[in-house]
């Protein structure tokens, strides 16, 4: 084997107390498309930002082409021929795709806009050089970082986990683009915790579990269980089976909601029709970005409908449609928002008082005064029955890991005891062992009867949950496909529009 | 290179949890460093700063008559800072506090200017609510620019404080002025019935200053252990969050402005019903702004603006004292203030943060690959 | 001469101040910091100006001292809030408080002291017109600021230094993954913004009224930042609103000189009124607000 293009000896990085990337060693070889594979906090991203110069490391080195390699900045790696395509992608909405790409690629503008056509044809990757951003999908603003990466002509190109905001067909015609450039002389280096997709691409795989490398291997000699045990260190949890049942009262219902959102840069829904049961799970599938914030909010009650539009969303036989998220509280609705920090929970304020934000109903309150004792014990139940691992009651939720402020949020919404639970992406950003006892209560509590409404991006979670799925794409959301009847290709044709939404509605 | 990580500055890095001692230091530390930075700028200007400590820090503090002047001046920041630090909090940005407290002077006086003979014990007190009402009505104006047409409060309590201030002087130089006043801008002498009943025998420290500190300790209750303040909070800390939780934005920016409108016009009344007895143009001498760095000082916290208050008196008295005994110009007091408050909020970035100064060069780094 | 000569031969001066330090601060806030000093920036910057032609260093060096001055104050702004990530708000509220008590102190005794103005220049031709005559009749310094507009809106639309302001304002995060130094662009905005705000201090002090007077800015800085909104964010709006301020600023000269009966207080207060009436109607635009803003103004950065 030839020398790597890419070596890594003995990095390691520290935030504070935390220990993101430990020793960790590292060979990307020539015209390979290597993984980096390991679960929410492993340490990928931290890894990457060193490896293109977003950070800098605290120990080790770097080789690059056979030379030591120092990055002090972003700008750096690329003149040396690293690009990178960020996960939240480092995109400036309100400039043209043209501009996006003048920020990075220096060059006349007649020349870059022919450029970007030429790579586009190339490579698949289509785009209008004179579109504003934040007119465009989610896939194509993955596509214009690519190009704008390729504009650089790089020996290396990082891509942090590039599936997640893809449907499965778009899938496919990314790893296509990839392969080409691999061919093409480009080292891919990309970074998942998608078991299968990696199997399917990859050359090779390093695997990191808590900062530290624990796999180096070609993953198509080792099964999806082997991964598995690398990158959590034990089997993946069995998917939890749902008591089958007959639907009880409605308790969500949403009749042709019509909504233009204040925000200019936002989703416009139309025609937006659903209903959600006791005792079922019903599950929003579709591409972030595609109007799911915008309908989480219109449920929950954070954005209020105008007075003309009546009868449009029912909450236990009522319209609510007028009432803000308070009222609504009232009424047994519960709710997980996909933004942990800052929207479900205050960084700044402790556990107790996070804990008062919605459970203040429970008693937690005498004479407009906190009862501080009884929001202490509320919360000390809350950390115990849902398994947080934190300090204490007085640690600040903004120290929290994602996975166990999630757990705390979930917890305090269940505590609620509602009758209706929305909940959003349940599990962004959070470890599969967290991710798993969230999906597990979840479906408990469906057997005891509650209603939920559960959004996210991952099919595989939602199939796994679910008694029905809807699509979520441009606004506008698929009829109701019953989960067990359902393959996972046809919910991708409707994430990607290619099924006529409205067409095939039976009213 | 061994320094290629960028620079030898250090580096802020988060704390894991917030500091007490830094948040209890903080303002200590930036009074020493505005009273070091101060007293070179005064040495600059061929001042003797030994004579200006002396004046400044401790004359007011030599006998009970000044001290108590301390504490006369001290009431009305303490009073406007805890209303404007309920706003602050809830990042209701009211820096109009000044055009508040000239309508409540401007409404308590109406009844001493309408009603010069009337007499009775019913006339203070109504000034004060009269004067609480007007400034709460005047940061009402504001409130509805922001909850109803969206408008920045900051630009719009500022802009009605500049009003504010040519509604006092029309007042003064036309209907309101005192026709003995030798055409002086000053409204007519208040009547006894007029004037806050004073505490102390021998000082002009009066019932107003129990007042303030009774309110003080309600601004205590409201924010530490209330559920309206743990509200206000979490719309300033996390506005999203609120509204998730389903706090009403708008209502929270009524109630920030209308306590801080409240307080400030309670101030203004008590001003003109107190030490001064008459409504005049230099009613305010700045206590508006001055009360913004009194509550930033006190870390937004009601004990802790108490505390500050009382330094900001000092140095307003001690700038008096200063003016006349060490030749200082007055503006002296502003700059002083200014850097008071920007060397605070160098200091309470401390709580959050502290400072990581930047590791050698890895050993490892240096080293040819082997 | 009519009232509306008048205006109209008084309005590029009377705005140009405002012009000046709107244009510096539209330039900070493009770059995603809100300063709000720029009333003490002003100041300061007007008593640089004064004492440096006062005392016989003309009228360059006066503008020079003051870009120089206030440049110096916002960068104290930058190291606060940029350093040490300080509130914005309460930073910009600071400096402006120091900025007027430097202004005050510095100028203690030159109080109610002149100057010379500058001349007027004439551009051949169009000074003979009837009825706009006047506007073409203006100081070297009103040229120079027209100027000045002009190429600010051509950075802004053209050239890659606007589209990094703007990328800095709109994103900070990704800016700095793509190798933009974040601080360093804030800084030099806030450097740029202060610089402006000073020859916007030394025009009013030392050719528009050339008279030392404590407090002479009186509001104008808080009415520049208020143009900011006022023009949402675009260059040519915030000239023609400069323009409106300069016109409302001498209506109330214009009103006194047609002996109509208004208490002069009134004719003081119109410009405040005018900037409260205005920043309601264009505020209650939400859509437009939010589809001009810029997105991260006023929250500190944090890599």
């Amino acid at each position: 084997m030839n020398a790597p293009l890419l070596s890594l000896r003995g990095i390691s990085k520290s935030y504070g107390q935390i220990h993101a990337n430990q020793a960790i060693d590292l060979d990307v070889a020539a015209q390979s498309i290597h993984a980096i594979l390991g679960e929410n906090g492993a340490g990928k991203s931290t890894l990457m930002k060193l490896i293109y110069g977003v950070e800098q490391p605290d120990e080790g080195t770097v080789v690059w082409q056979g030379q030591p390699l120092r990055l002090a900045s972003p700008a750096e790696a690329r003149r040396k021929g690293i690009g990178m395509v960020f996960q939240h992608f480092s995109l400036f909405e309100t400039l043209t795709v043209l501009e996006n790409i003048r920020l990075v690629v220096p060059g006349r503008k007649a020349e870059l806009a022919q450029r970007i056509k030429t790579l586009g044809q190339e490579f698949g990757l289509e785009v209008d050089p004179l579109a504003h951003v934040h007119a465009l999908s989610v896939g194509e603003r993955q596509r214009v970082e690519i190009i704008r990466c390729l504009m650089t002509n790089p020996k290396l190109l990082i891509l942090d986990e590039p599936t997640s905001v893809l449907p499965p067909q778009l899938v496919e015609k990314l790893f296509d683009t990839l392969r080409r450039l691999r061919d093409g002389g480009v080292s891919i280096l990309l970074i998942s915790h998608k078991l299968e997709e990696i199997r399917a691409i990859c050359d090779q795989a390093t695997i990191l579990r808590s900062g530290r490398v624990t796999g180096d291997v070609d993953p198509r000699e080792h099964d999806t269980h082997d991964l598995a045990r690398m990158m959590i260190g034990r089997d993946m949890p069995a998917p939890i089976s749902a008591l089958p049942q007959s639907g009880g009262e409605k308790r969500l219902e949403i009749i042709g909601l019509d909504h233009k959102p204040d925000d200019p840069f936002a989703v416009s829904l139309s025609g937006i029709t659903l209903e959600v049961r006791a005792g079922e799970i019903l599950g929003i599938a579709g591409i972030s970005g595609n109007g799911q914030s915008e309908l989480a909010a219109l449920i929950s009650g954070e954005t209020v409908l105008g007075r003309d539009q009546r009868d449009r969303i029912y909450m236990m036989g009522s319209d609510v449609g007028r009432l803000d998220a308070a009222a609504r509280r009232q009424r047994g609705f519960a709710f997980v928002p996909e933004d942990r920090l800052g929207r479900g929970a205050v960084p700044e304020m402790s556990l107790v008082l996070n804990g008062l934000l919605t459970a203040h109903p429970l008693g937690l309150l005498r004479h407009g005064l906190v009862d501080r004792k009884r929001a202490m014990a509320f919360t000390r139940d809350c950390i115990r029955q849902y398994d947080v691992r934190t300090p204490g009651p007085d640690a600040e939720a903004g120290t929290l890991s994602g996975g166990n402020l999630q757990k705390f949020i979930v917890g305090r919404e269940i505590m609620l005891s509602p009758k209706l639970l929305f909940v959003a992406q349940p599990t962004w950003g959070v470890d599969i062992g967290a991710a798993s006892a969230v999906r597990s209560r979840l479906v408990a509590l469906r057997n005891e009867g509650m209603a939920i409404l559960v959004i996210s991006e991952e099919l595989e979670e939602l199939f796994e949950l679910c008694d029905a799925i809807q699509v979520l794409h441009h606004g506008t959301l698929s009829p109701r496909l019953v989960t067990r009847d359902t393959k996972p290709e046809e919910i991708g044709r409707y994430m990607i529009g290619a099924q006529s939404l409205t067409g095939e509605e039976h009213a | 290179m061994s320094f290629a990580s960028g620079s030898l500055l250090p580096t802020m890095v988060r704390r894991e949890r917030a500091s007490l001692a830094a948040t209890v230091l903080a303002p200590v530390l930036a009074l020493l460093v505005a009273l070091i930075l101060n007293l070179s700028l005064y040495r600059l200007m061929g001042r003797d700063p030994v004579a200006i400590v002396y004046a400044m820090l401790l004359e007011p503090f030599m006998s009970w008559a000044s001290f108590s002047e301390v504490l006369l001046k001290a009431g009305p920041l303490l009073l406007i800072a805890q209303g404007l630090a309920i706003g602050f909090r809830a990042k209701v940005f009211n820096i109009g506090a000044e055009g508040q407290f000239i309508l409540g002077a401007i409404f308590a006086s109406a009844i001493p200017v309408y009603f010069p003979q009337a007499t009775g014990q019913w006339i203070w007190p109504a000034m004060l609510l009269f004067g609480a009402i007007g400034g709460a009505l005047w940061a009402s104006i504001t409130a509805f620019w922001r909850v109803r047409l969206n408008a920045n409060e900051i630009l719009v309590s500022l802009m009605l404080s500049l009003v504010a201030a040519q509604l006092l002087n029309y007042l003064l130089l036309g209907p309101w002025k005192d026709p003995n006043g030798f055409n002086f801008p000053q409204s007519v002498m208040f009547q006894y019935d007029a004037m806050v009943p004073t505490l102390i025998a021998g000082t002009r420290l009066n019932v107003s200053f129990l007042i303030t500190l009774v309110l003080s300790l309600a601004a205590f209750v409201f924010m530490q252990k209330s559920f309206s303040g743990y509200k206000l909070q979490v719309g300033g800390l996390a506005p999203r969050a609120a509204g998730y939780a389903g706090f009403k934005q708008g209502s929270a920016i009524w109630l920030s402005l209308l306590i801080g409108g409240f307080a400030a016009g309670l101030a203004g009344a008590a001003e003109v019903a107190g030490p001064i007895g008459q409504l005049q143009r230099s009613i305010s001498s700045g206590y508006g702004y001055a009360a913004i760095i009194v509550a930033y000082l006190g870390g937004l916290h009601p004990i802790g603006i108490v505390v500050s208050a009382l330094v900001m008196a000092v140095i307003y008295i001690g700038g008096d004292n200063a003016m006349v005994s060490a030749n200082l110009p007055i503006a002296a007091v502003r700059v002083f203030q200014g850097s008071l408050l920007l060397g605070y909020l160098i200091a309470i970035a401390f709580v959050r943060y502290r400072l990581e100064w930047p590791k050698t060069a890895p050993k490892a780094a240096d080293r040819s690959p082997s | 001469m009519n009232a509306i000569e008048f205006i109209l031969a008084g309005m590029l001066a009377a705005a140009t101040p405002f012009l000046l330090a709107a244009l510096g601060e539209l330039v900070v806030e493009r770059a995603g910091v809100l300063n709000l000093g720029v009333e003490g920036l002003m100041a300061l910057g007007a008593v640089l100006a004064f004492i440096v032609v006062y005392q016989g260093g003309g009228h360059f060096l006066g503008f020079v001292a003051a870009g120089l001055g206030s440049a110096a104050l916002s960068l104290i702004f930058a190291f606060v809030t940029l350093g040490f990530r300080a509130n914005q708000v309460a930073a910009g509220l600071a400096i402006g408080i120091l900025g007027q008590g430097l202004s005050a102190l510095f100028g203690k005794s030159y109080e109610s002291l002149t100057v010379k103005a500058l001349p007027r220049l004439a551009v051949p031709g169009l000074s003979d017109l009837p009825v706009v005559g006047g506007l073409f009749v203006q100081d070297i310094v009103v040229w120079i600021s027209l100027v000045a507009t002009l190429a600010i809106w051509a950075m802004f639309a053209y050239s890659k230094l606007g589209l990094v302001l703007r990328a800095v304002g709109e994103n900070p995060k990704a800016a700095h993954a793509i190798g933009y130094s974040v601080i360093t662009v804030r800084v030099l905005a806030i450097a740029f913004g202060g610089a402006m705000a000073g020859f916007a201090g030394a025009y009013a002090a030392v050719i528009y009224t050339p008279l030392w007077a404590d407090g002479m800015i009186a509001g104008r800085g808080w009415i520049a930042i208020a143009l900011v909104v006022f023009g949402t964010w675009l260059t040519g709006r915030i000239f023609l609103g400069a323009c409106l301020f300069g016109a409302v600023s001498l209506m109330g000269l214009a009103a006194q000189a047609t002996g109509l009966d208004v208490p002069s207080q009134l004719l003081s207060s119109l410009p405040y009124l005018v900037t409260i009436i205005v920043l309601g109607i264009i505020s209650a635009d939400r859509r437009l607000l939010k589809l001009n803003g810029v997105a991260s103004l006023g929250e500190p950065f944090e890599r």
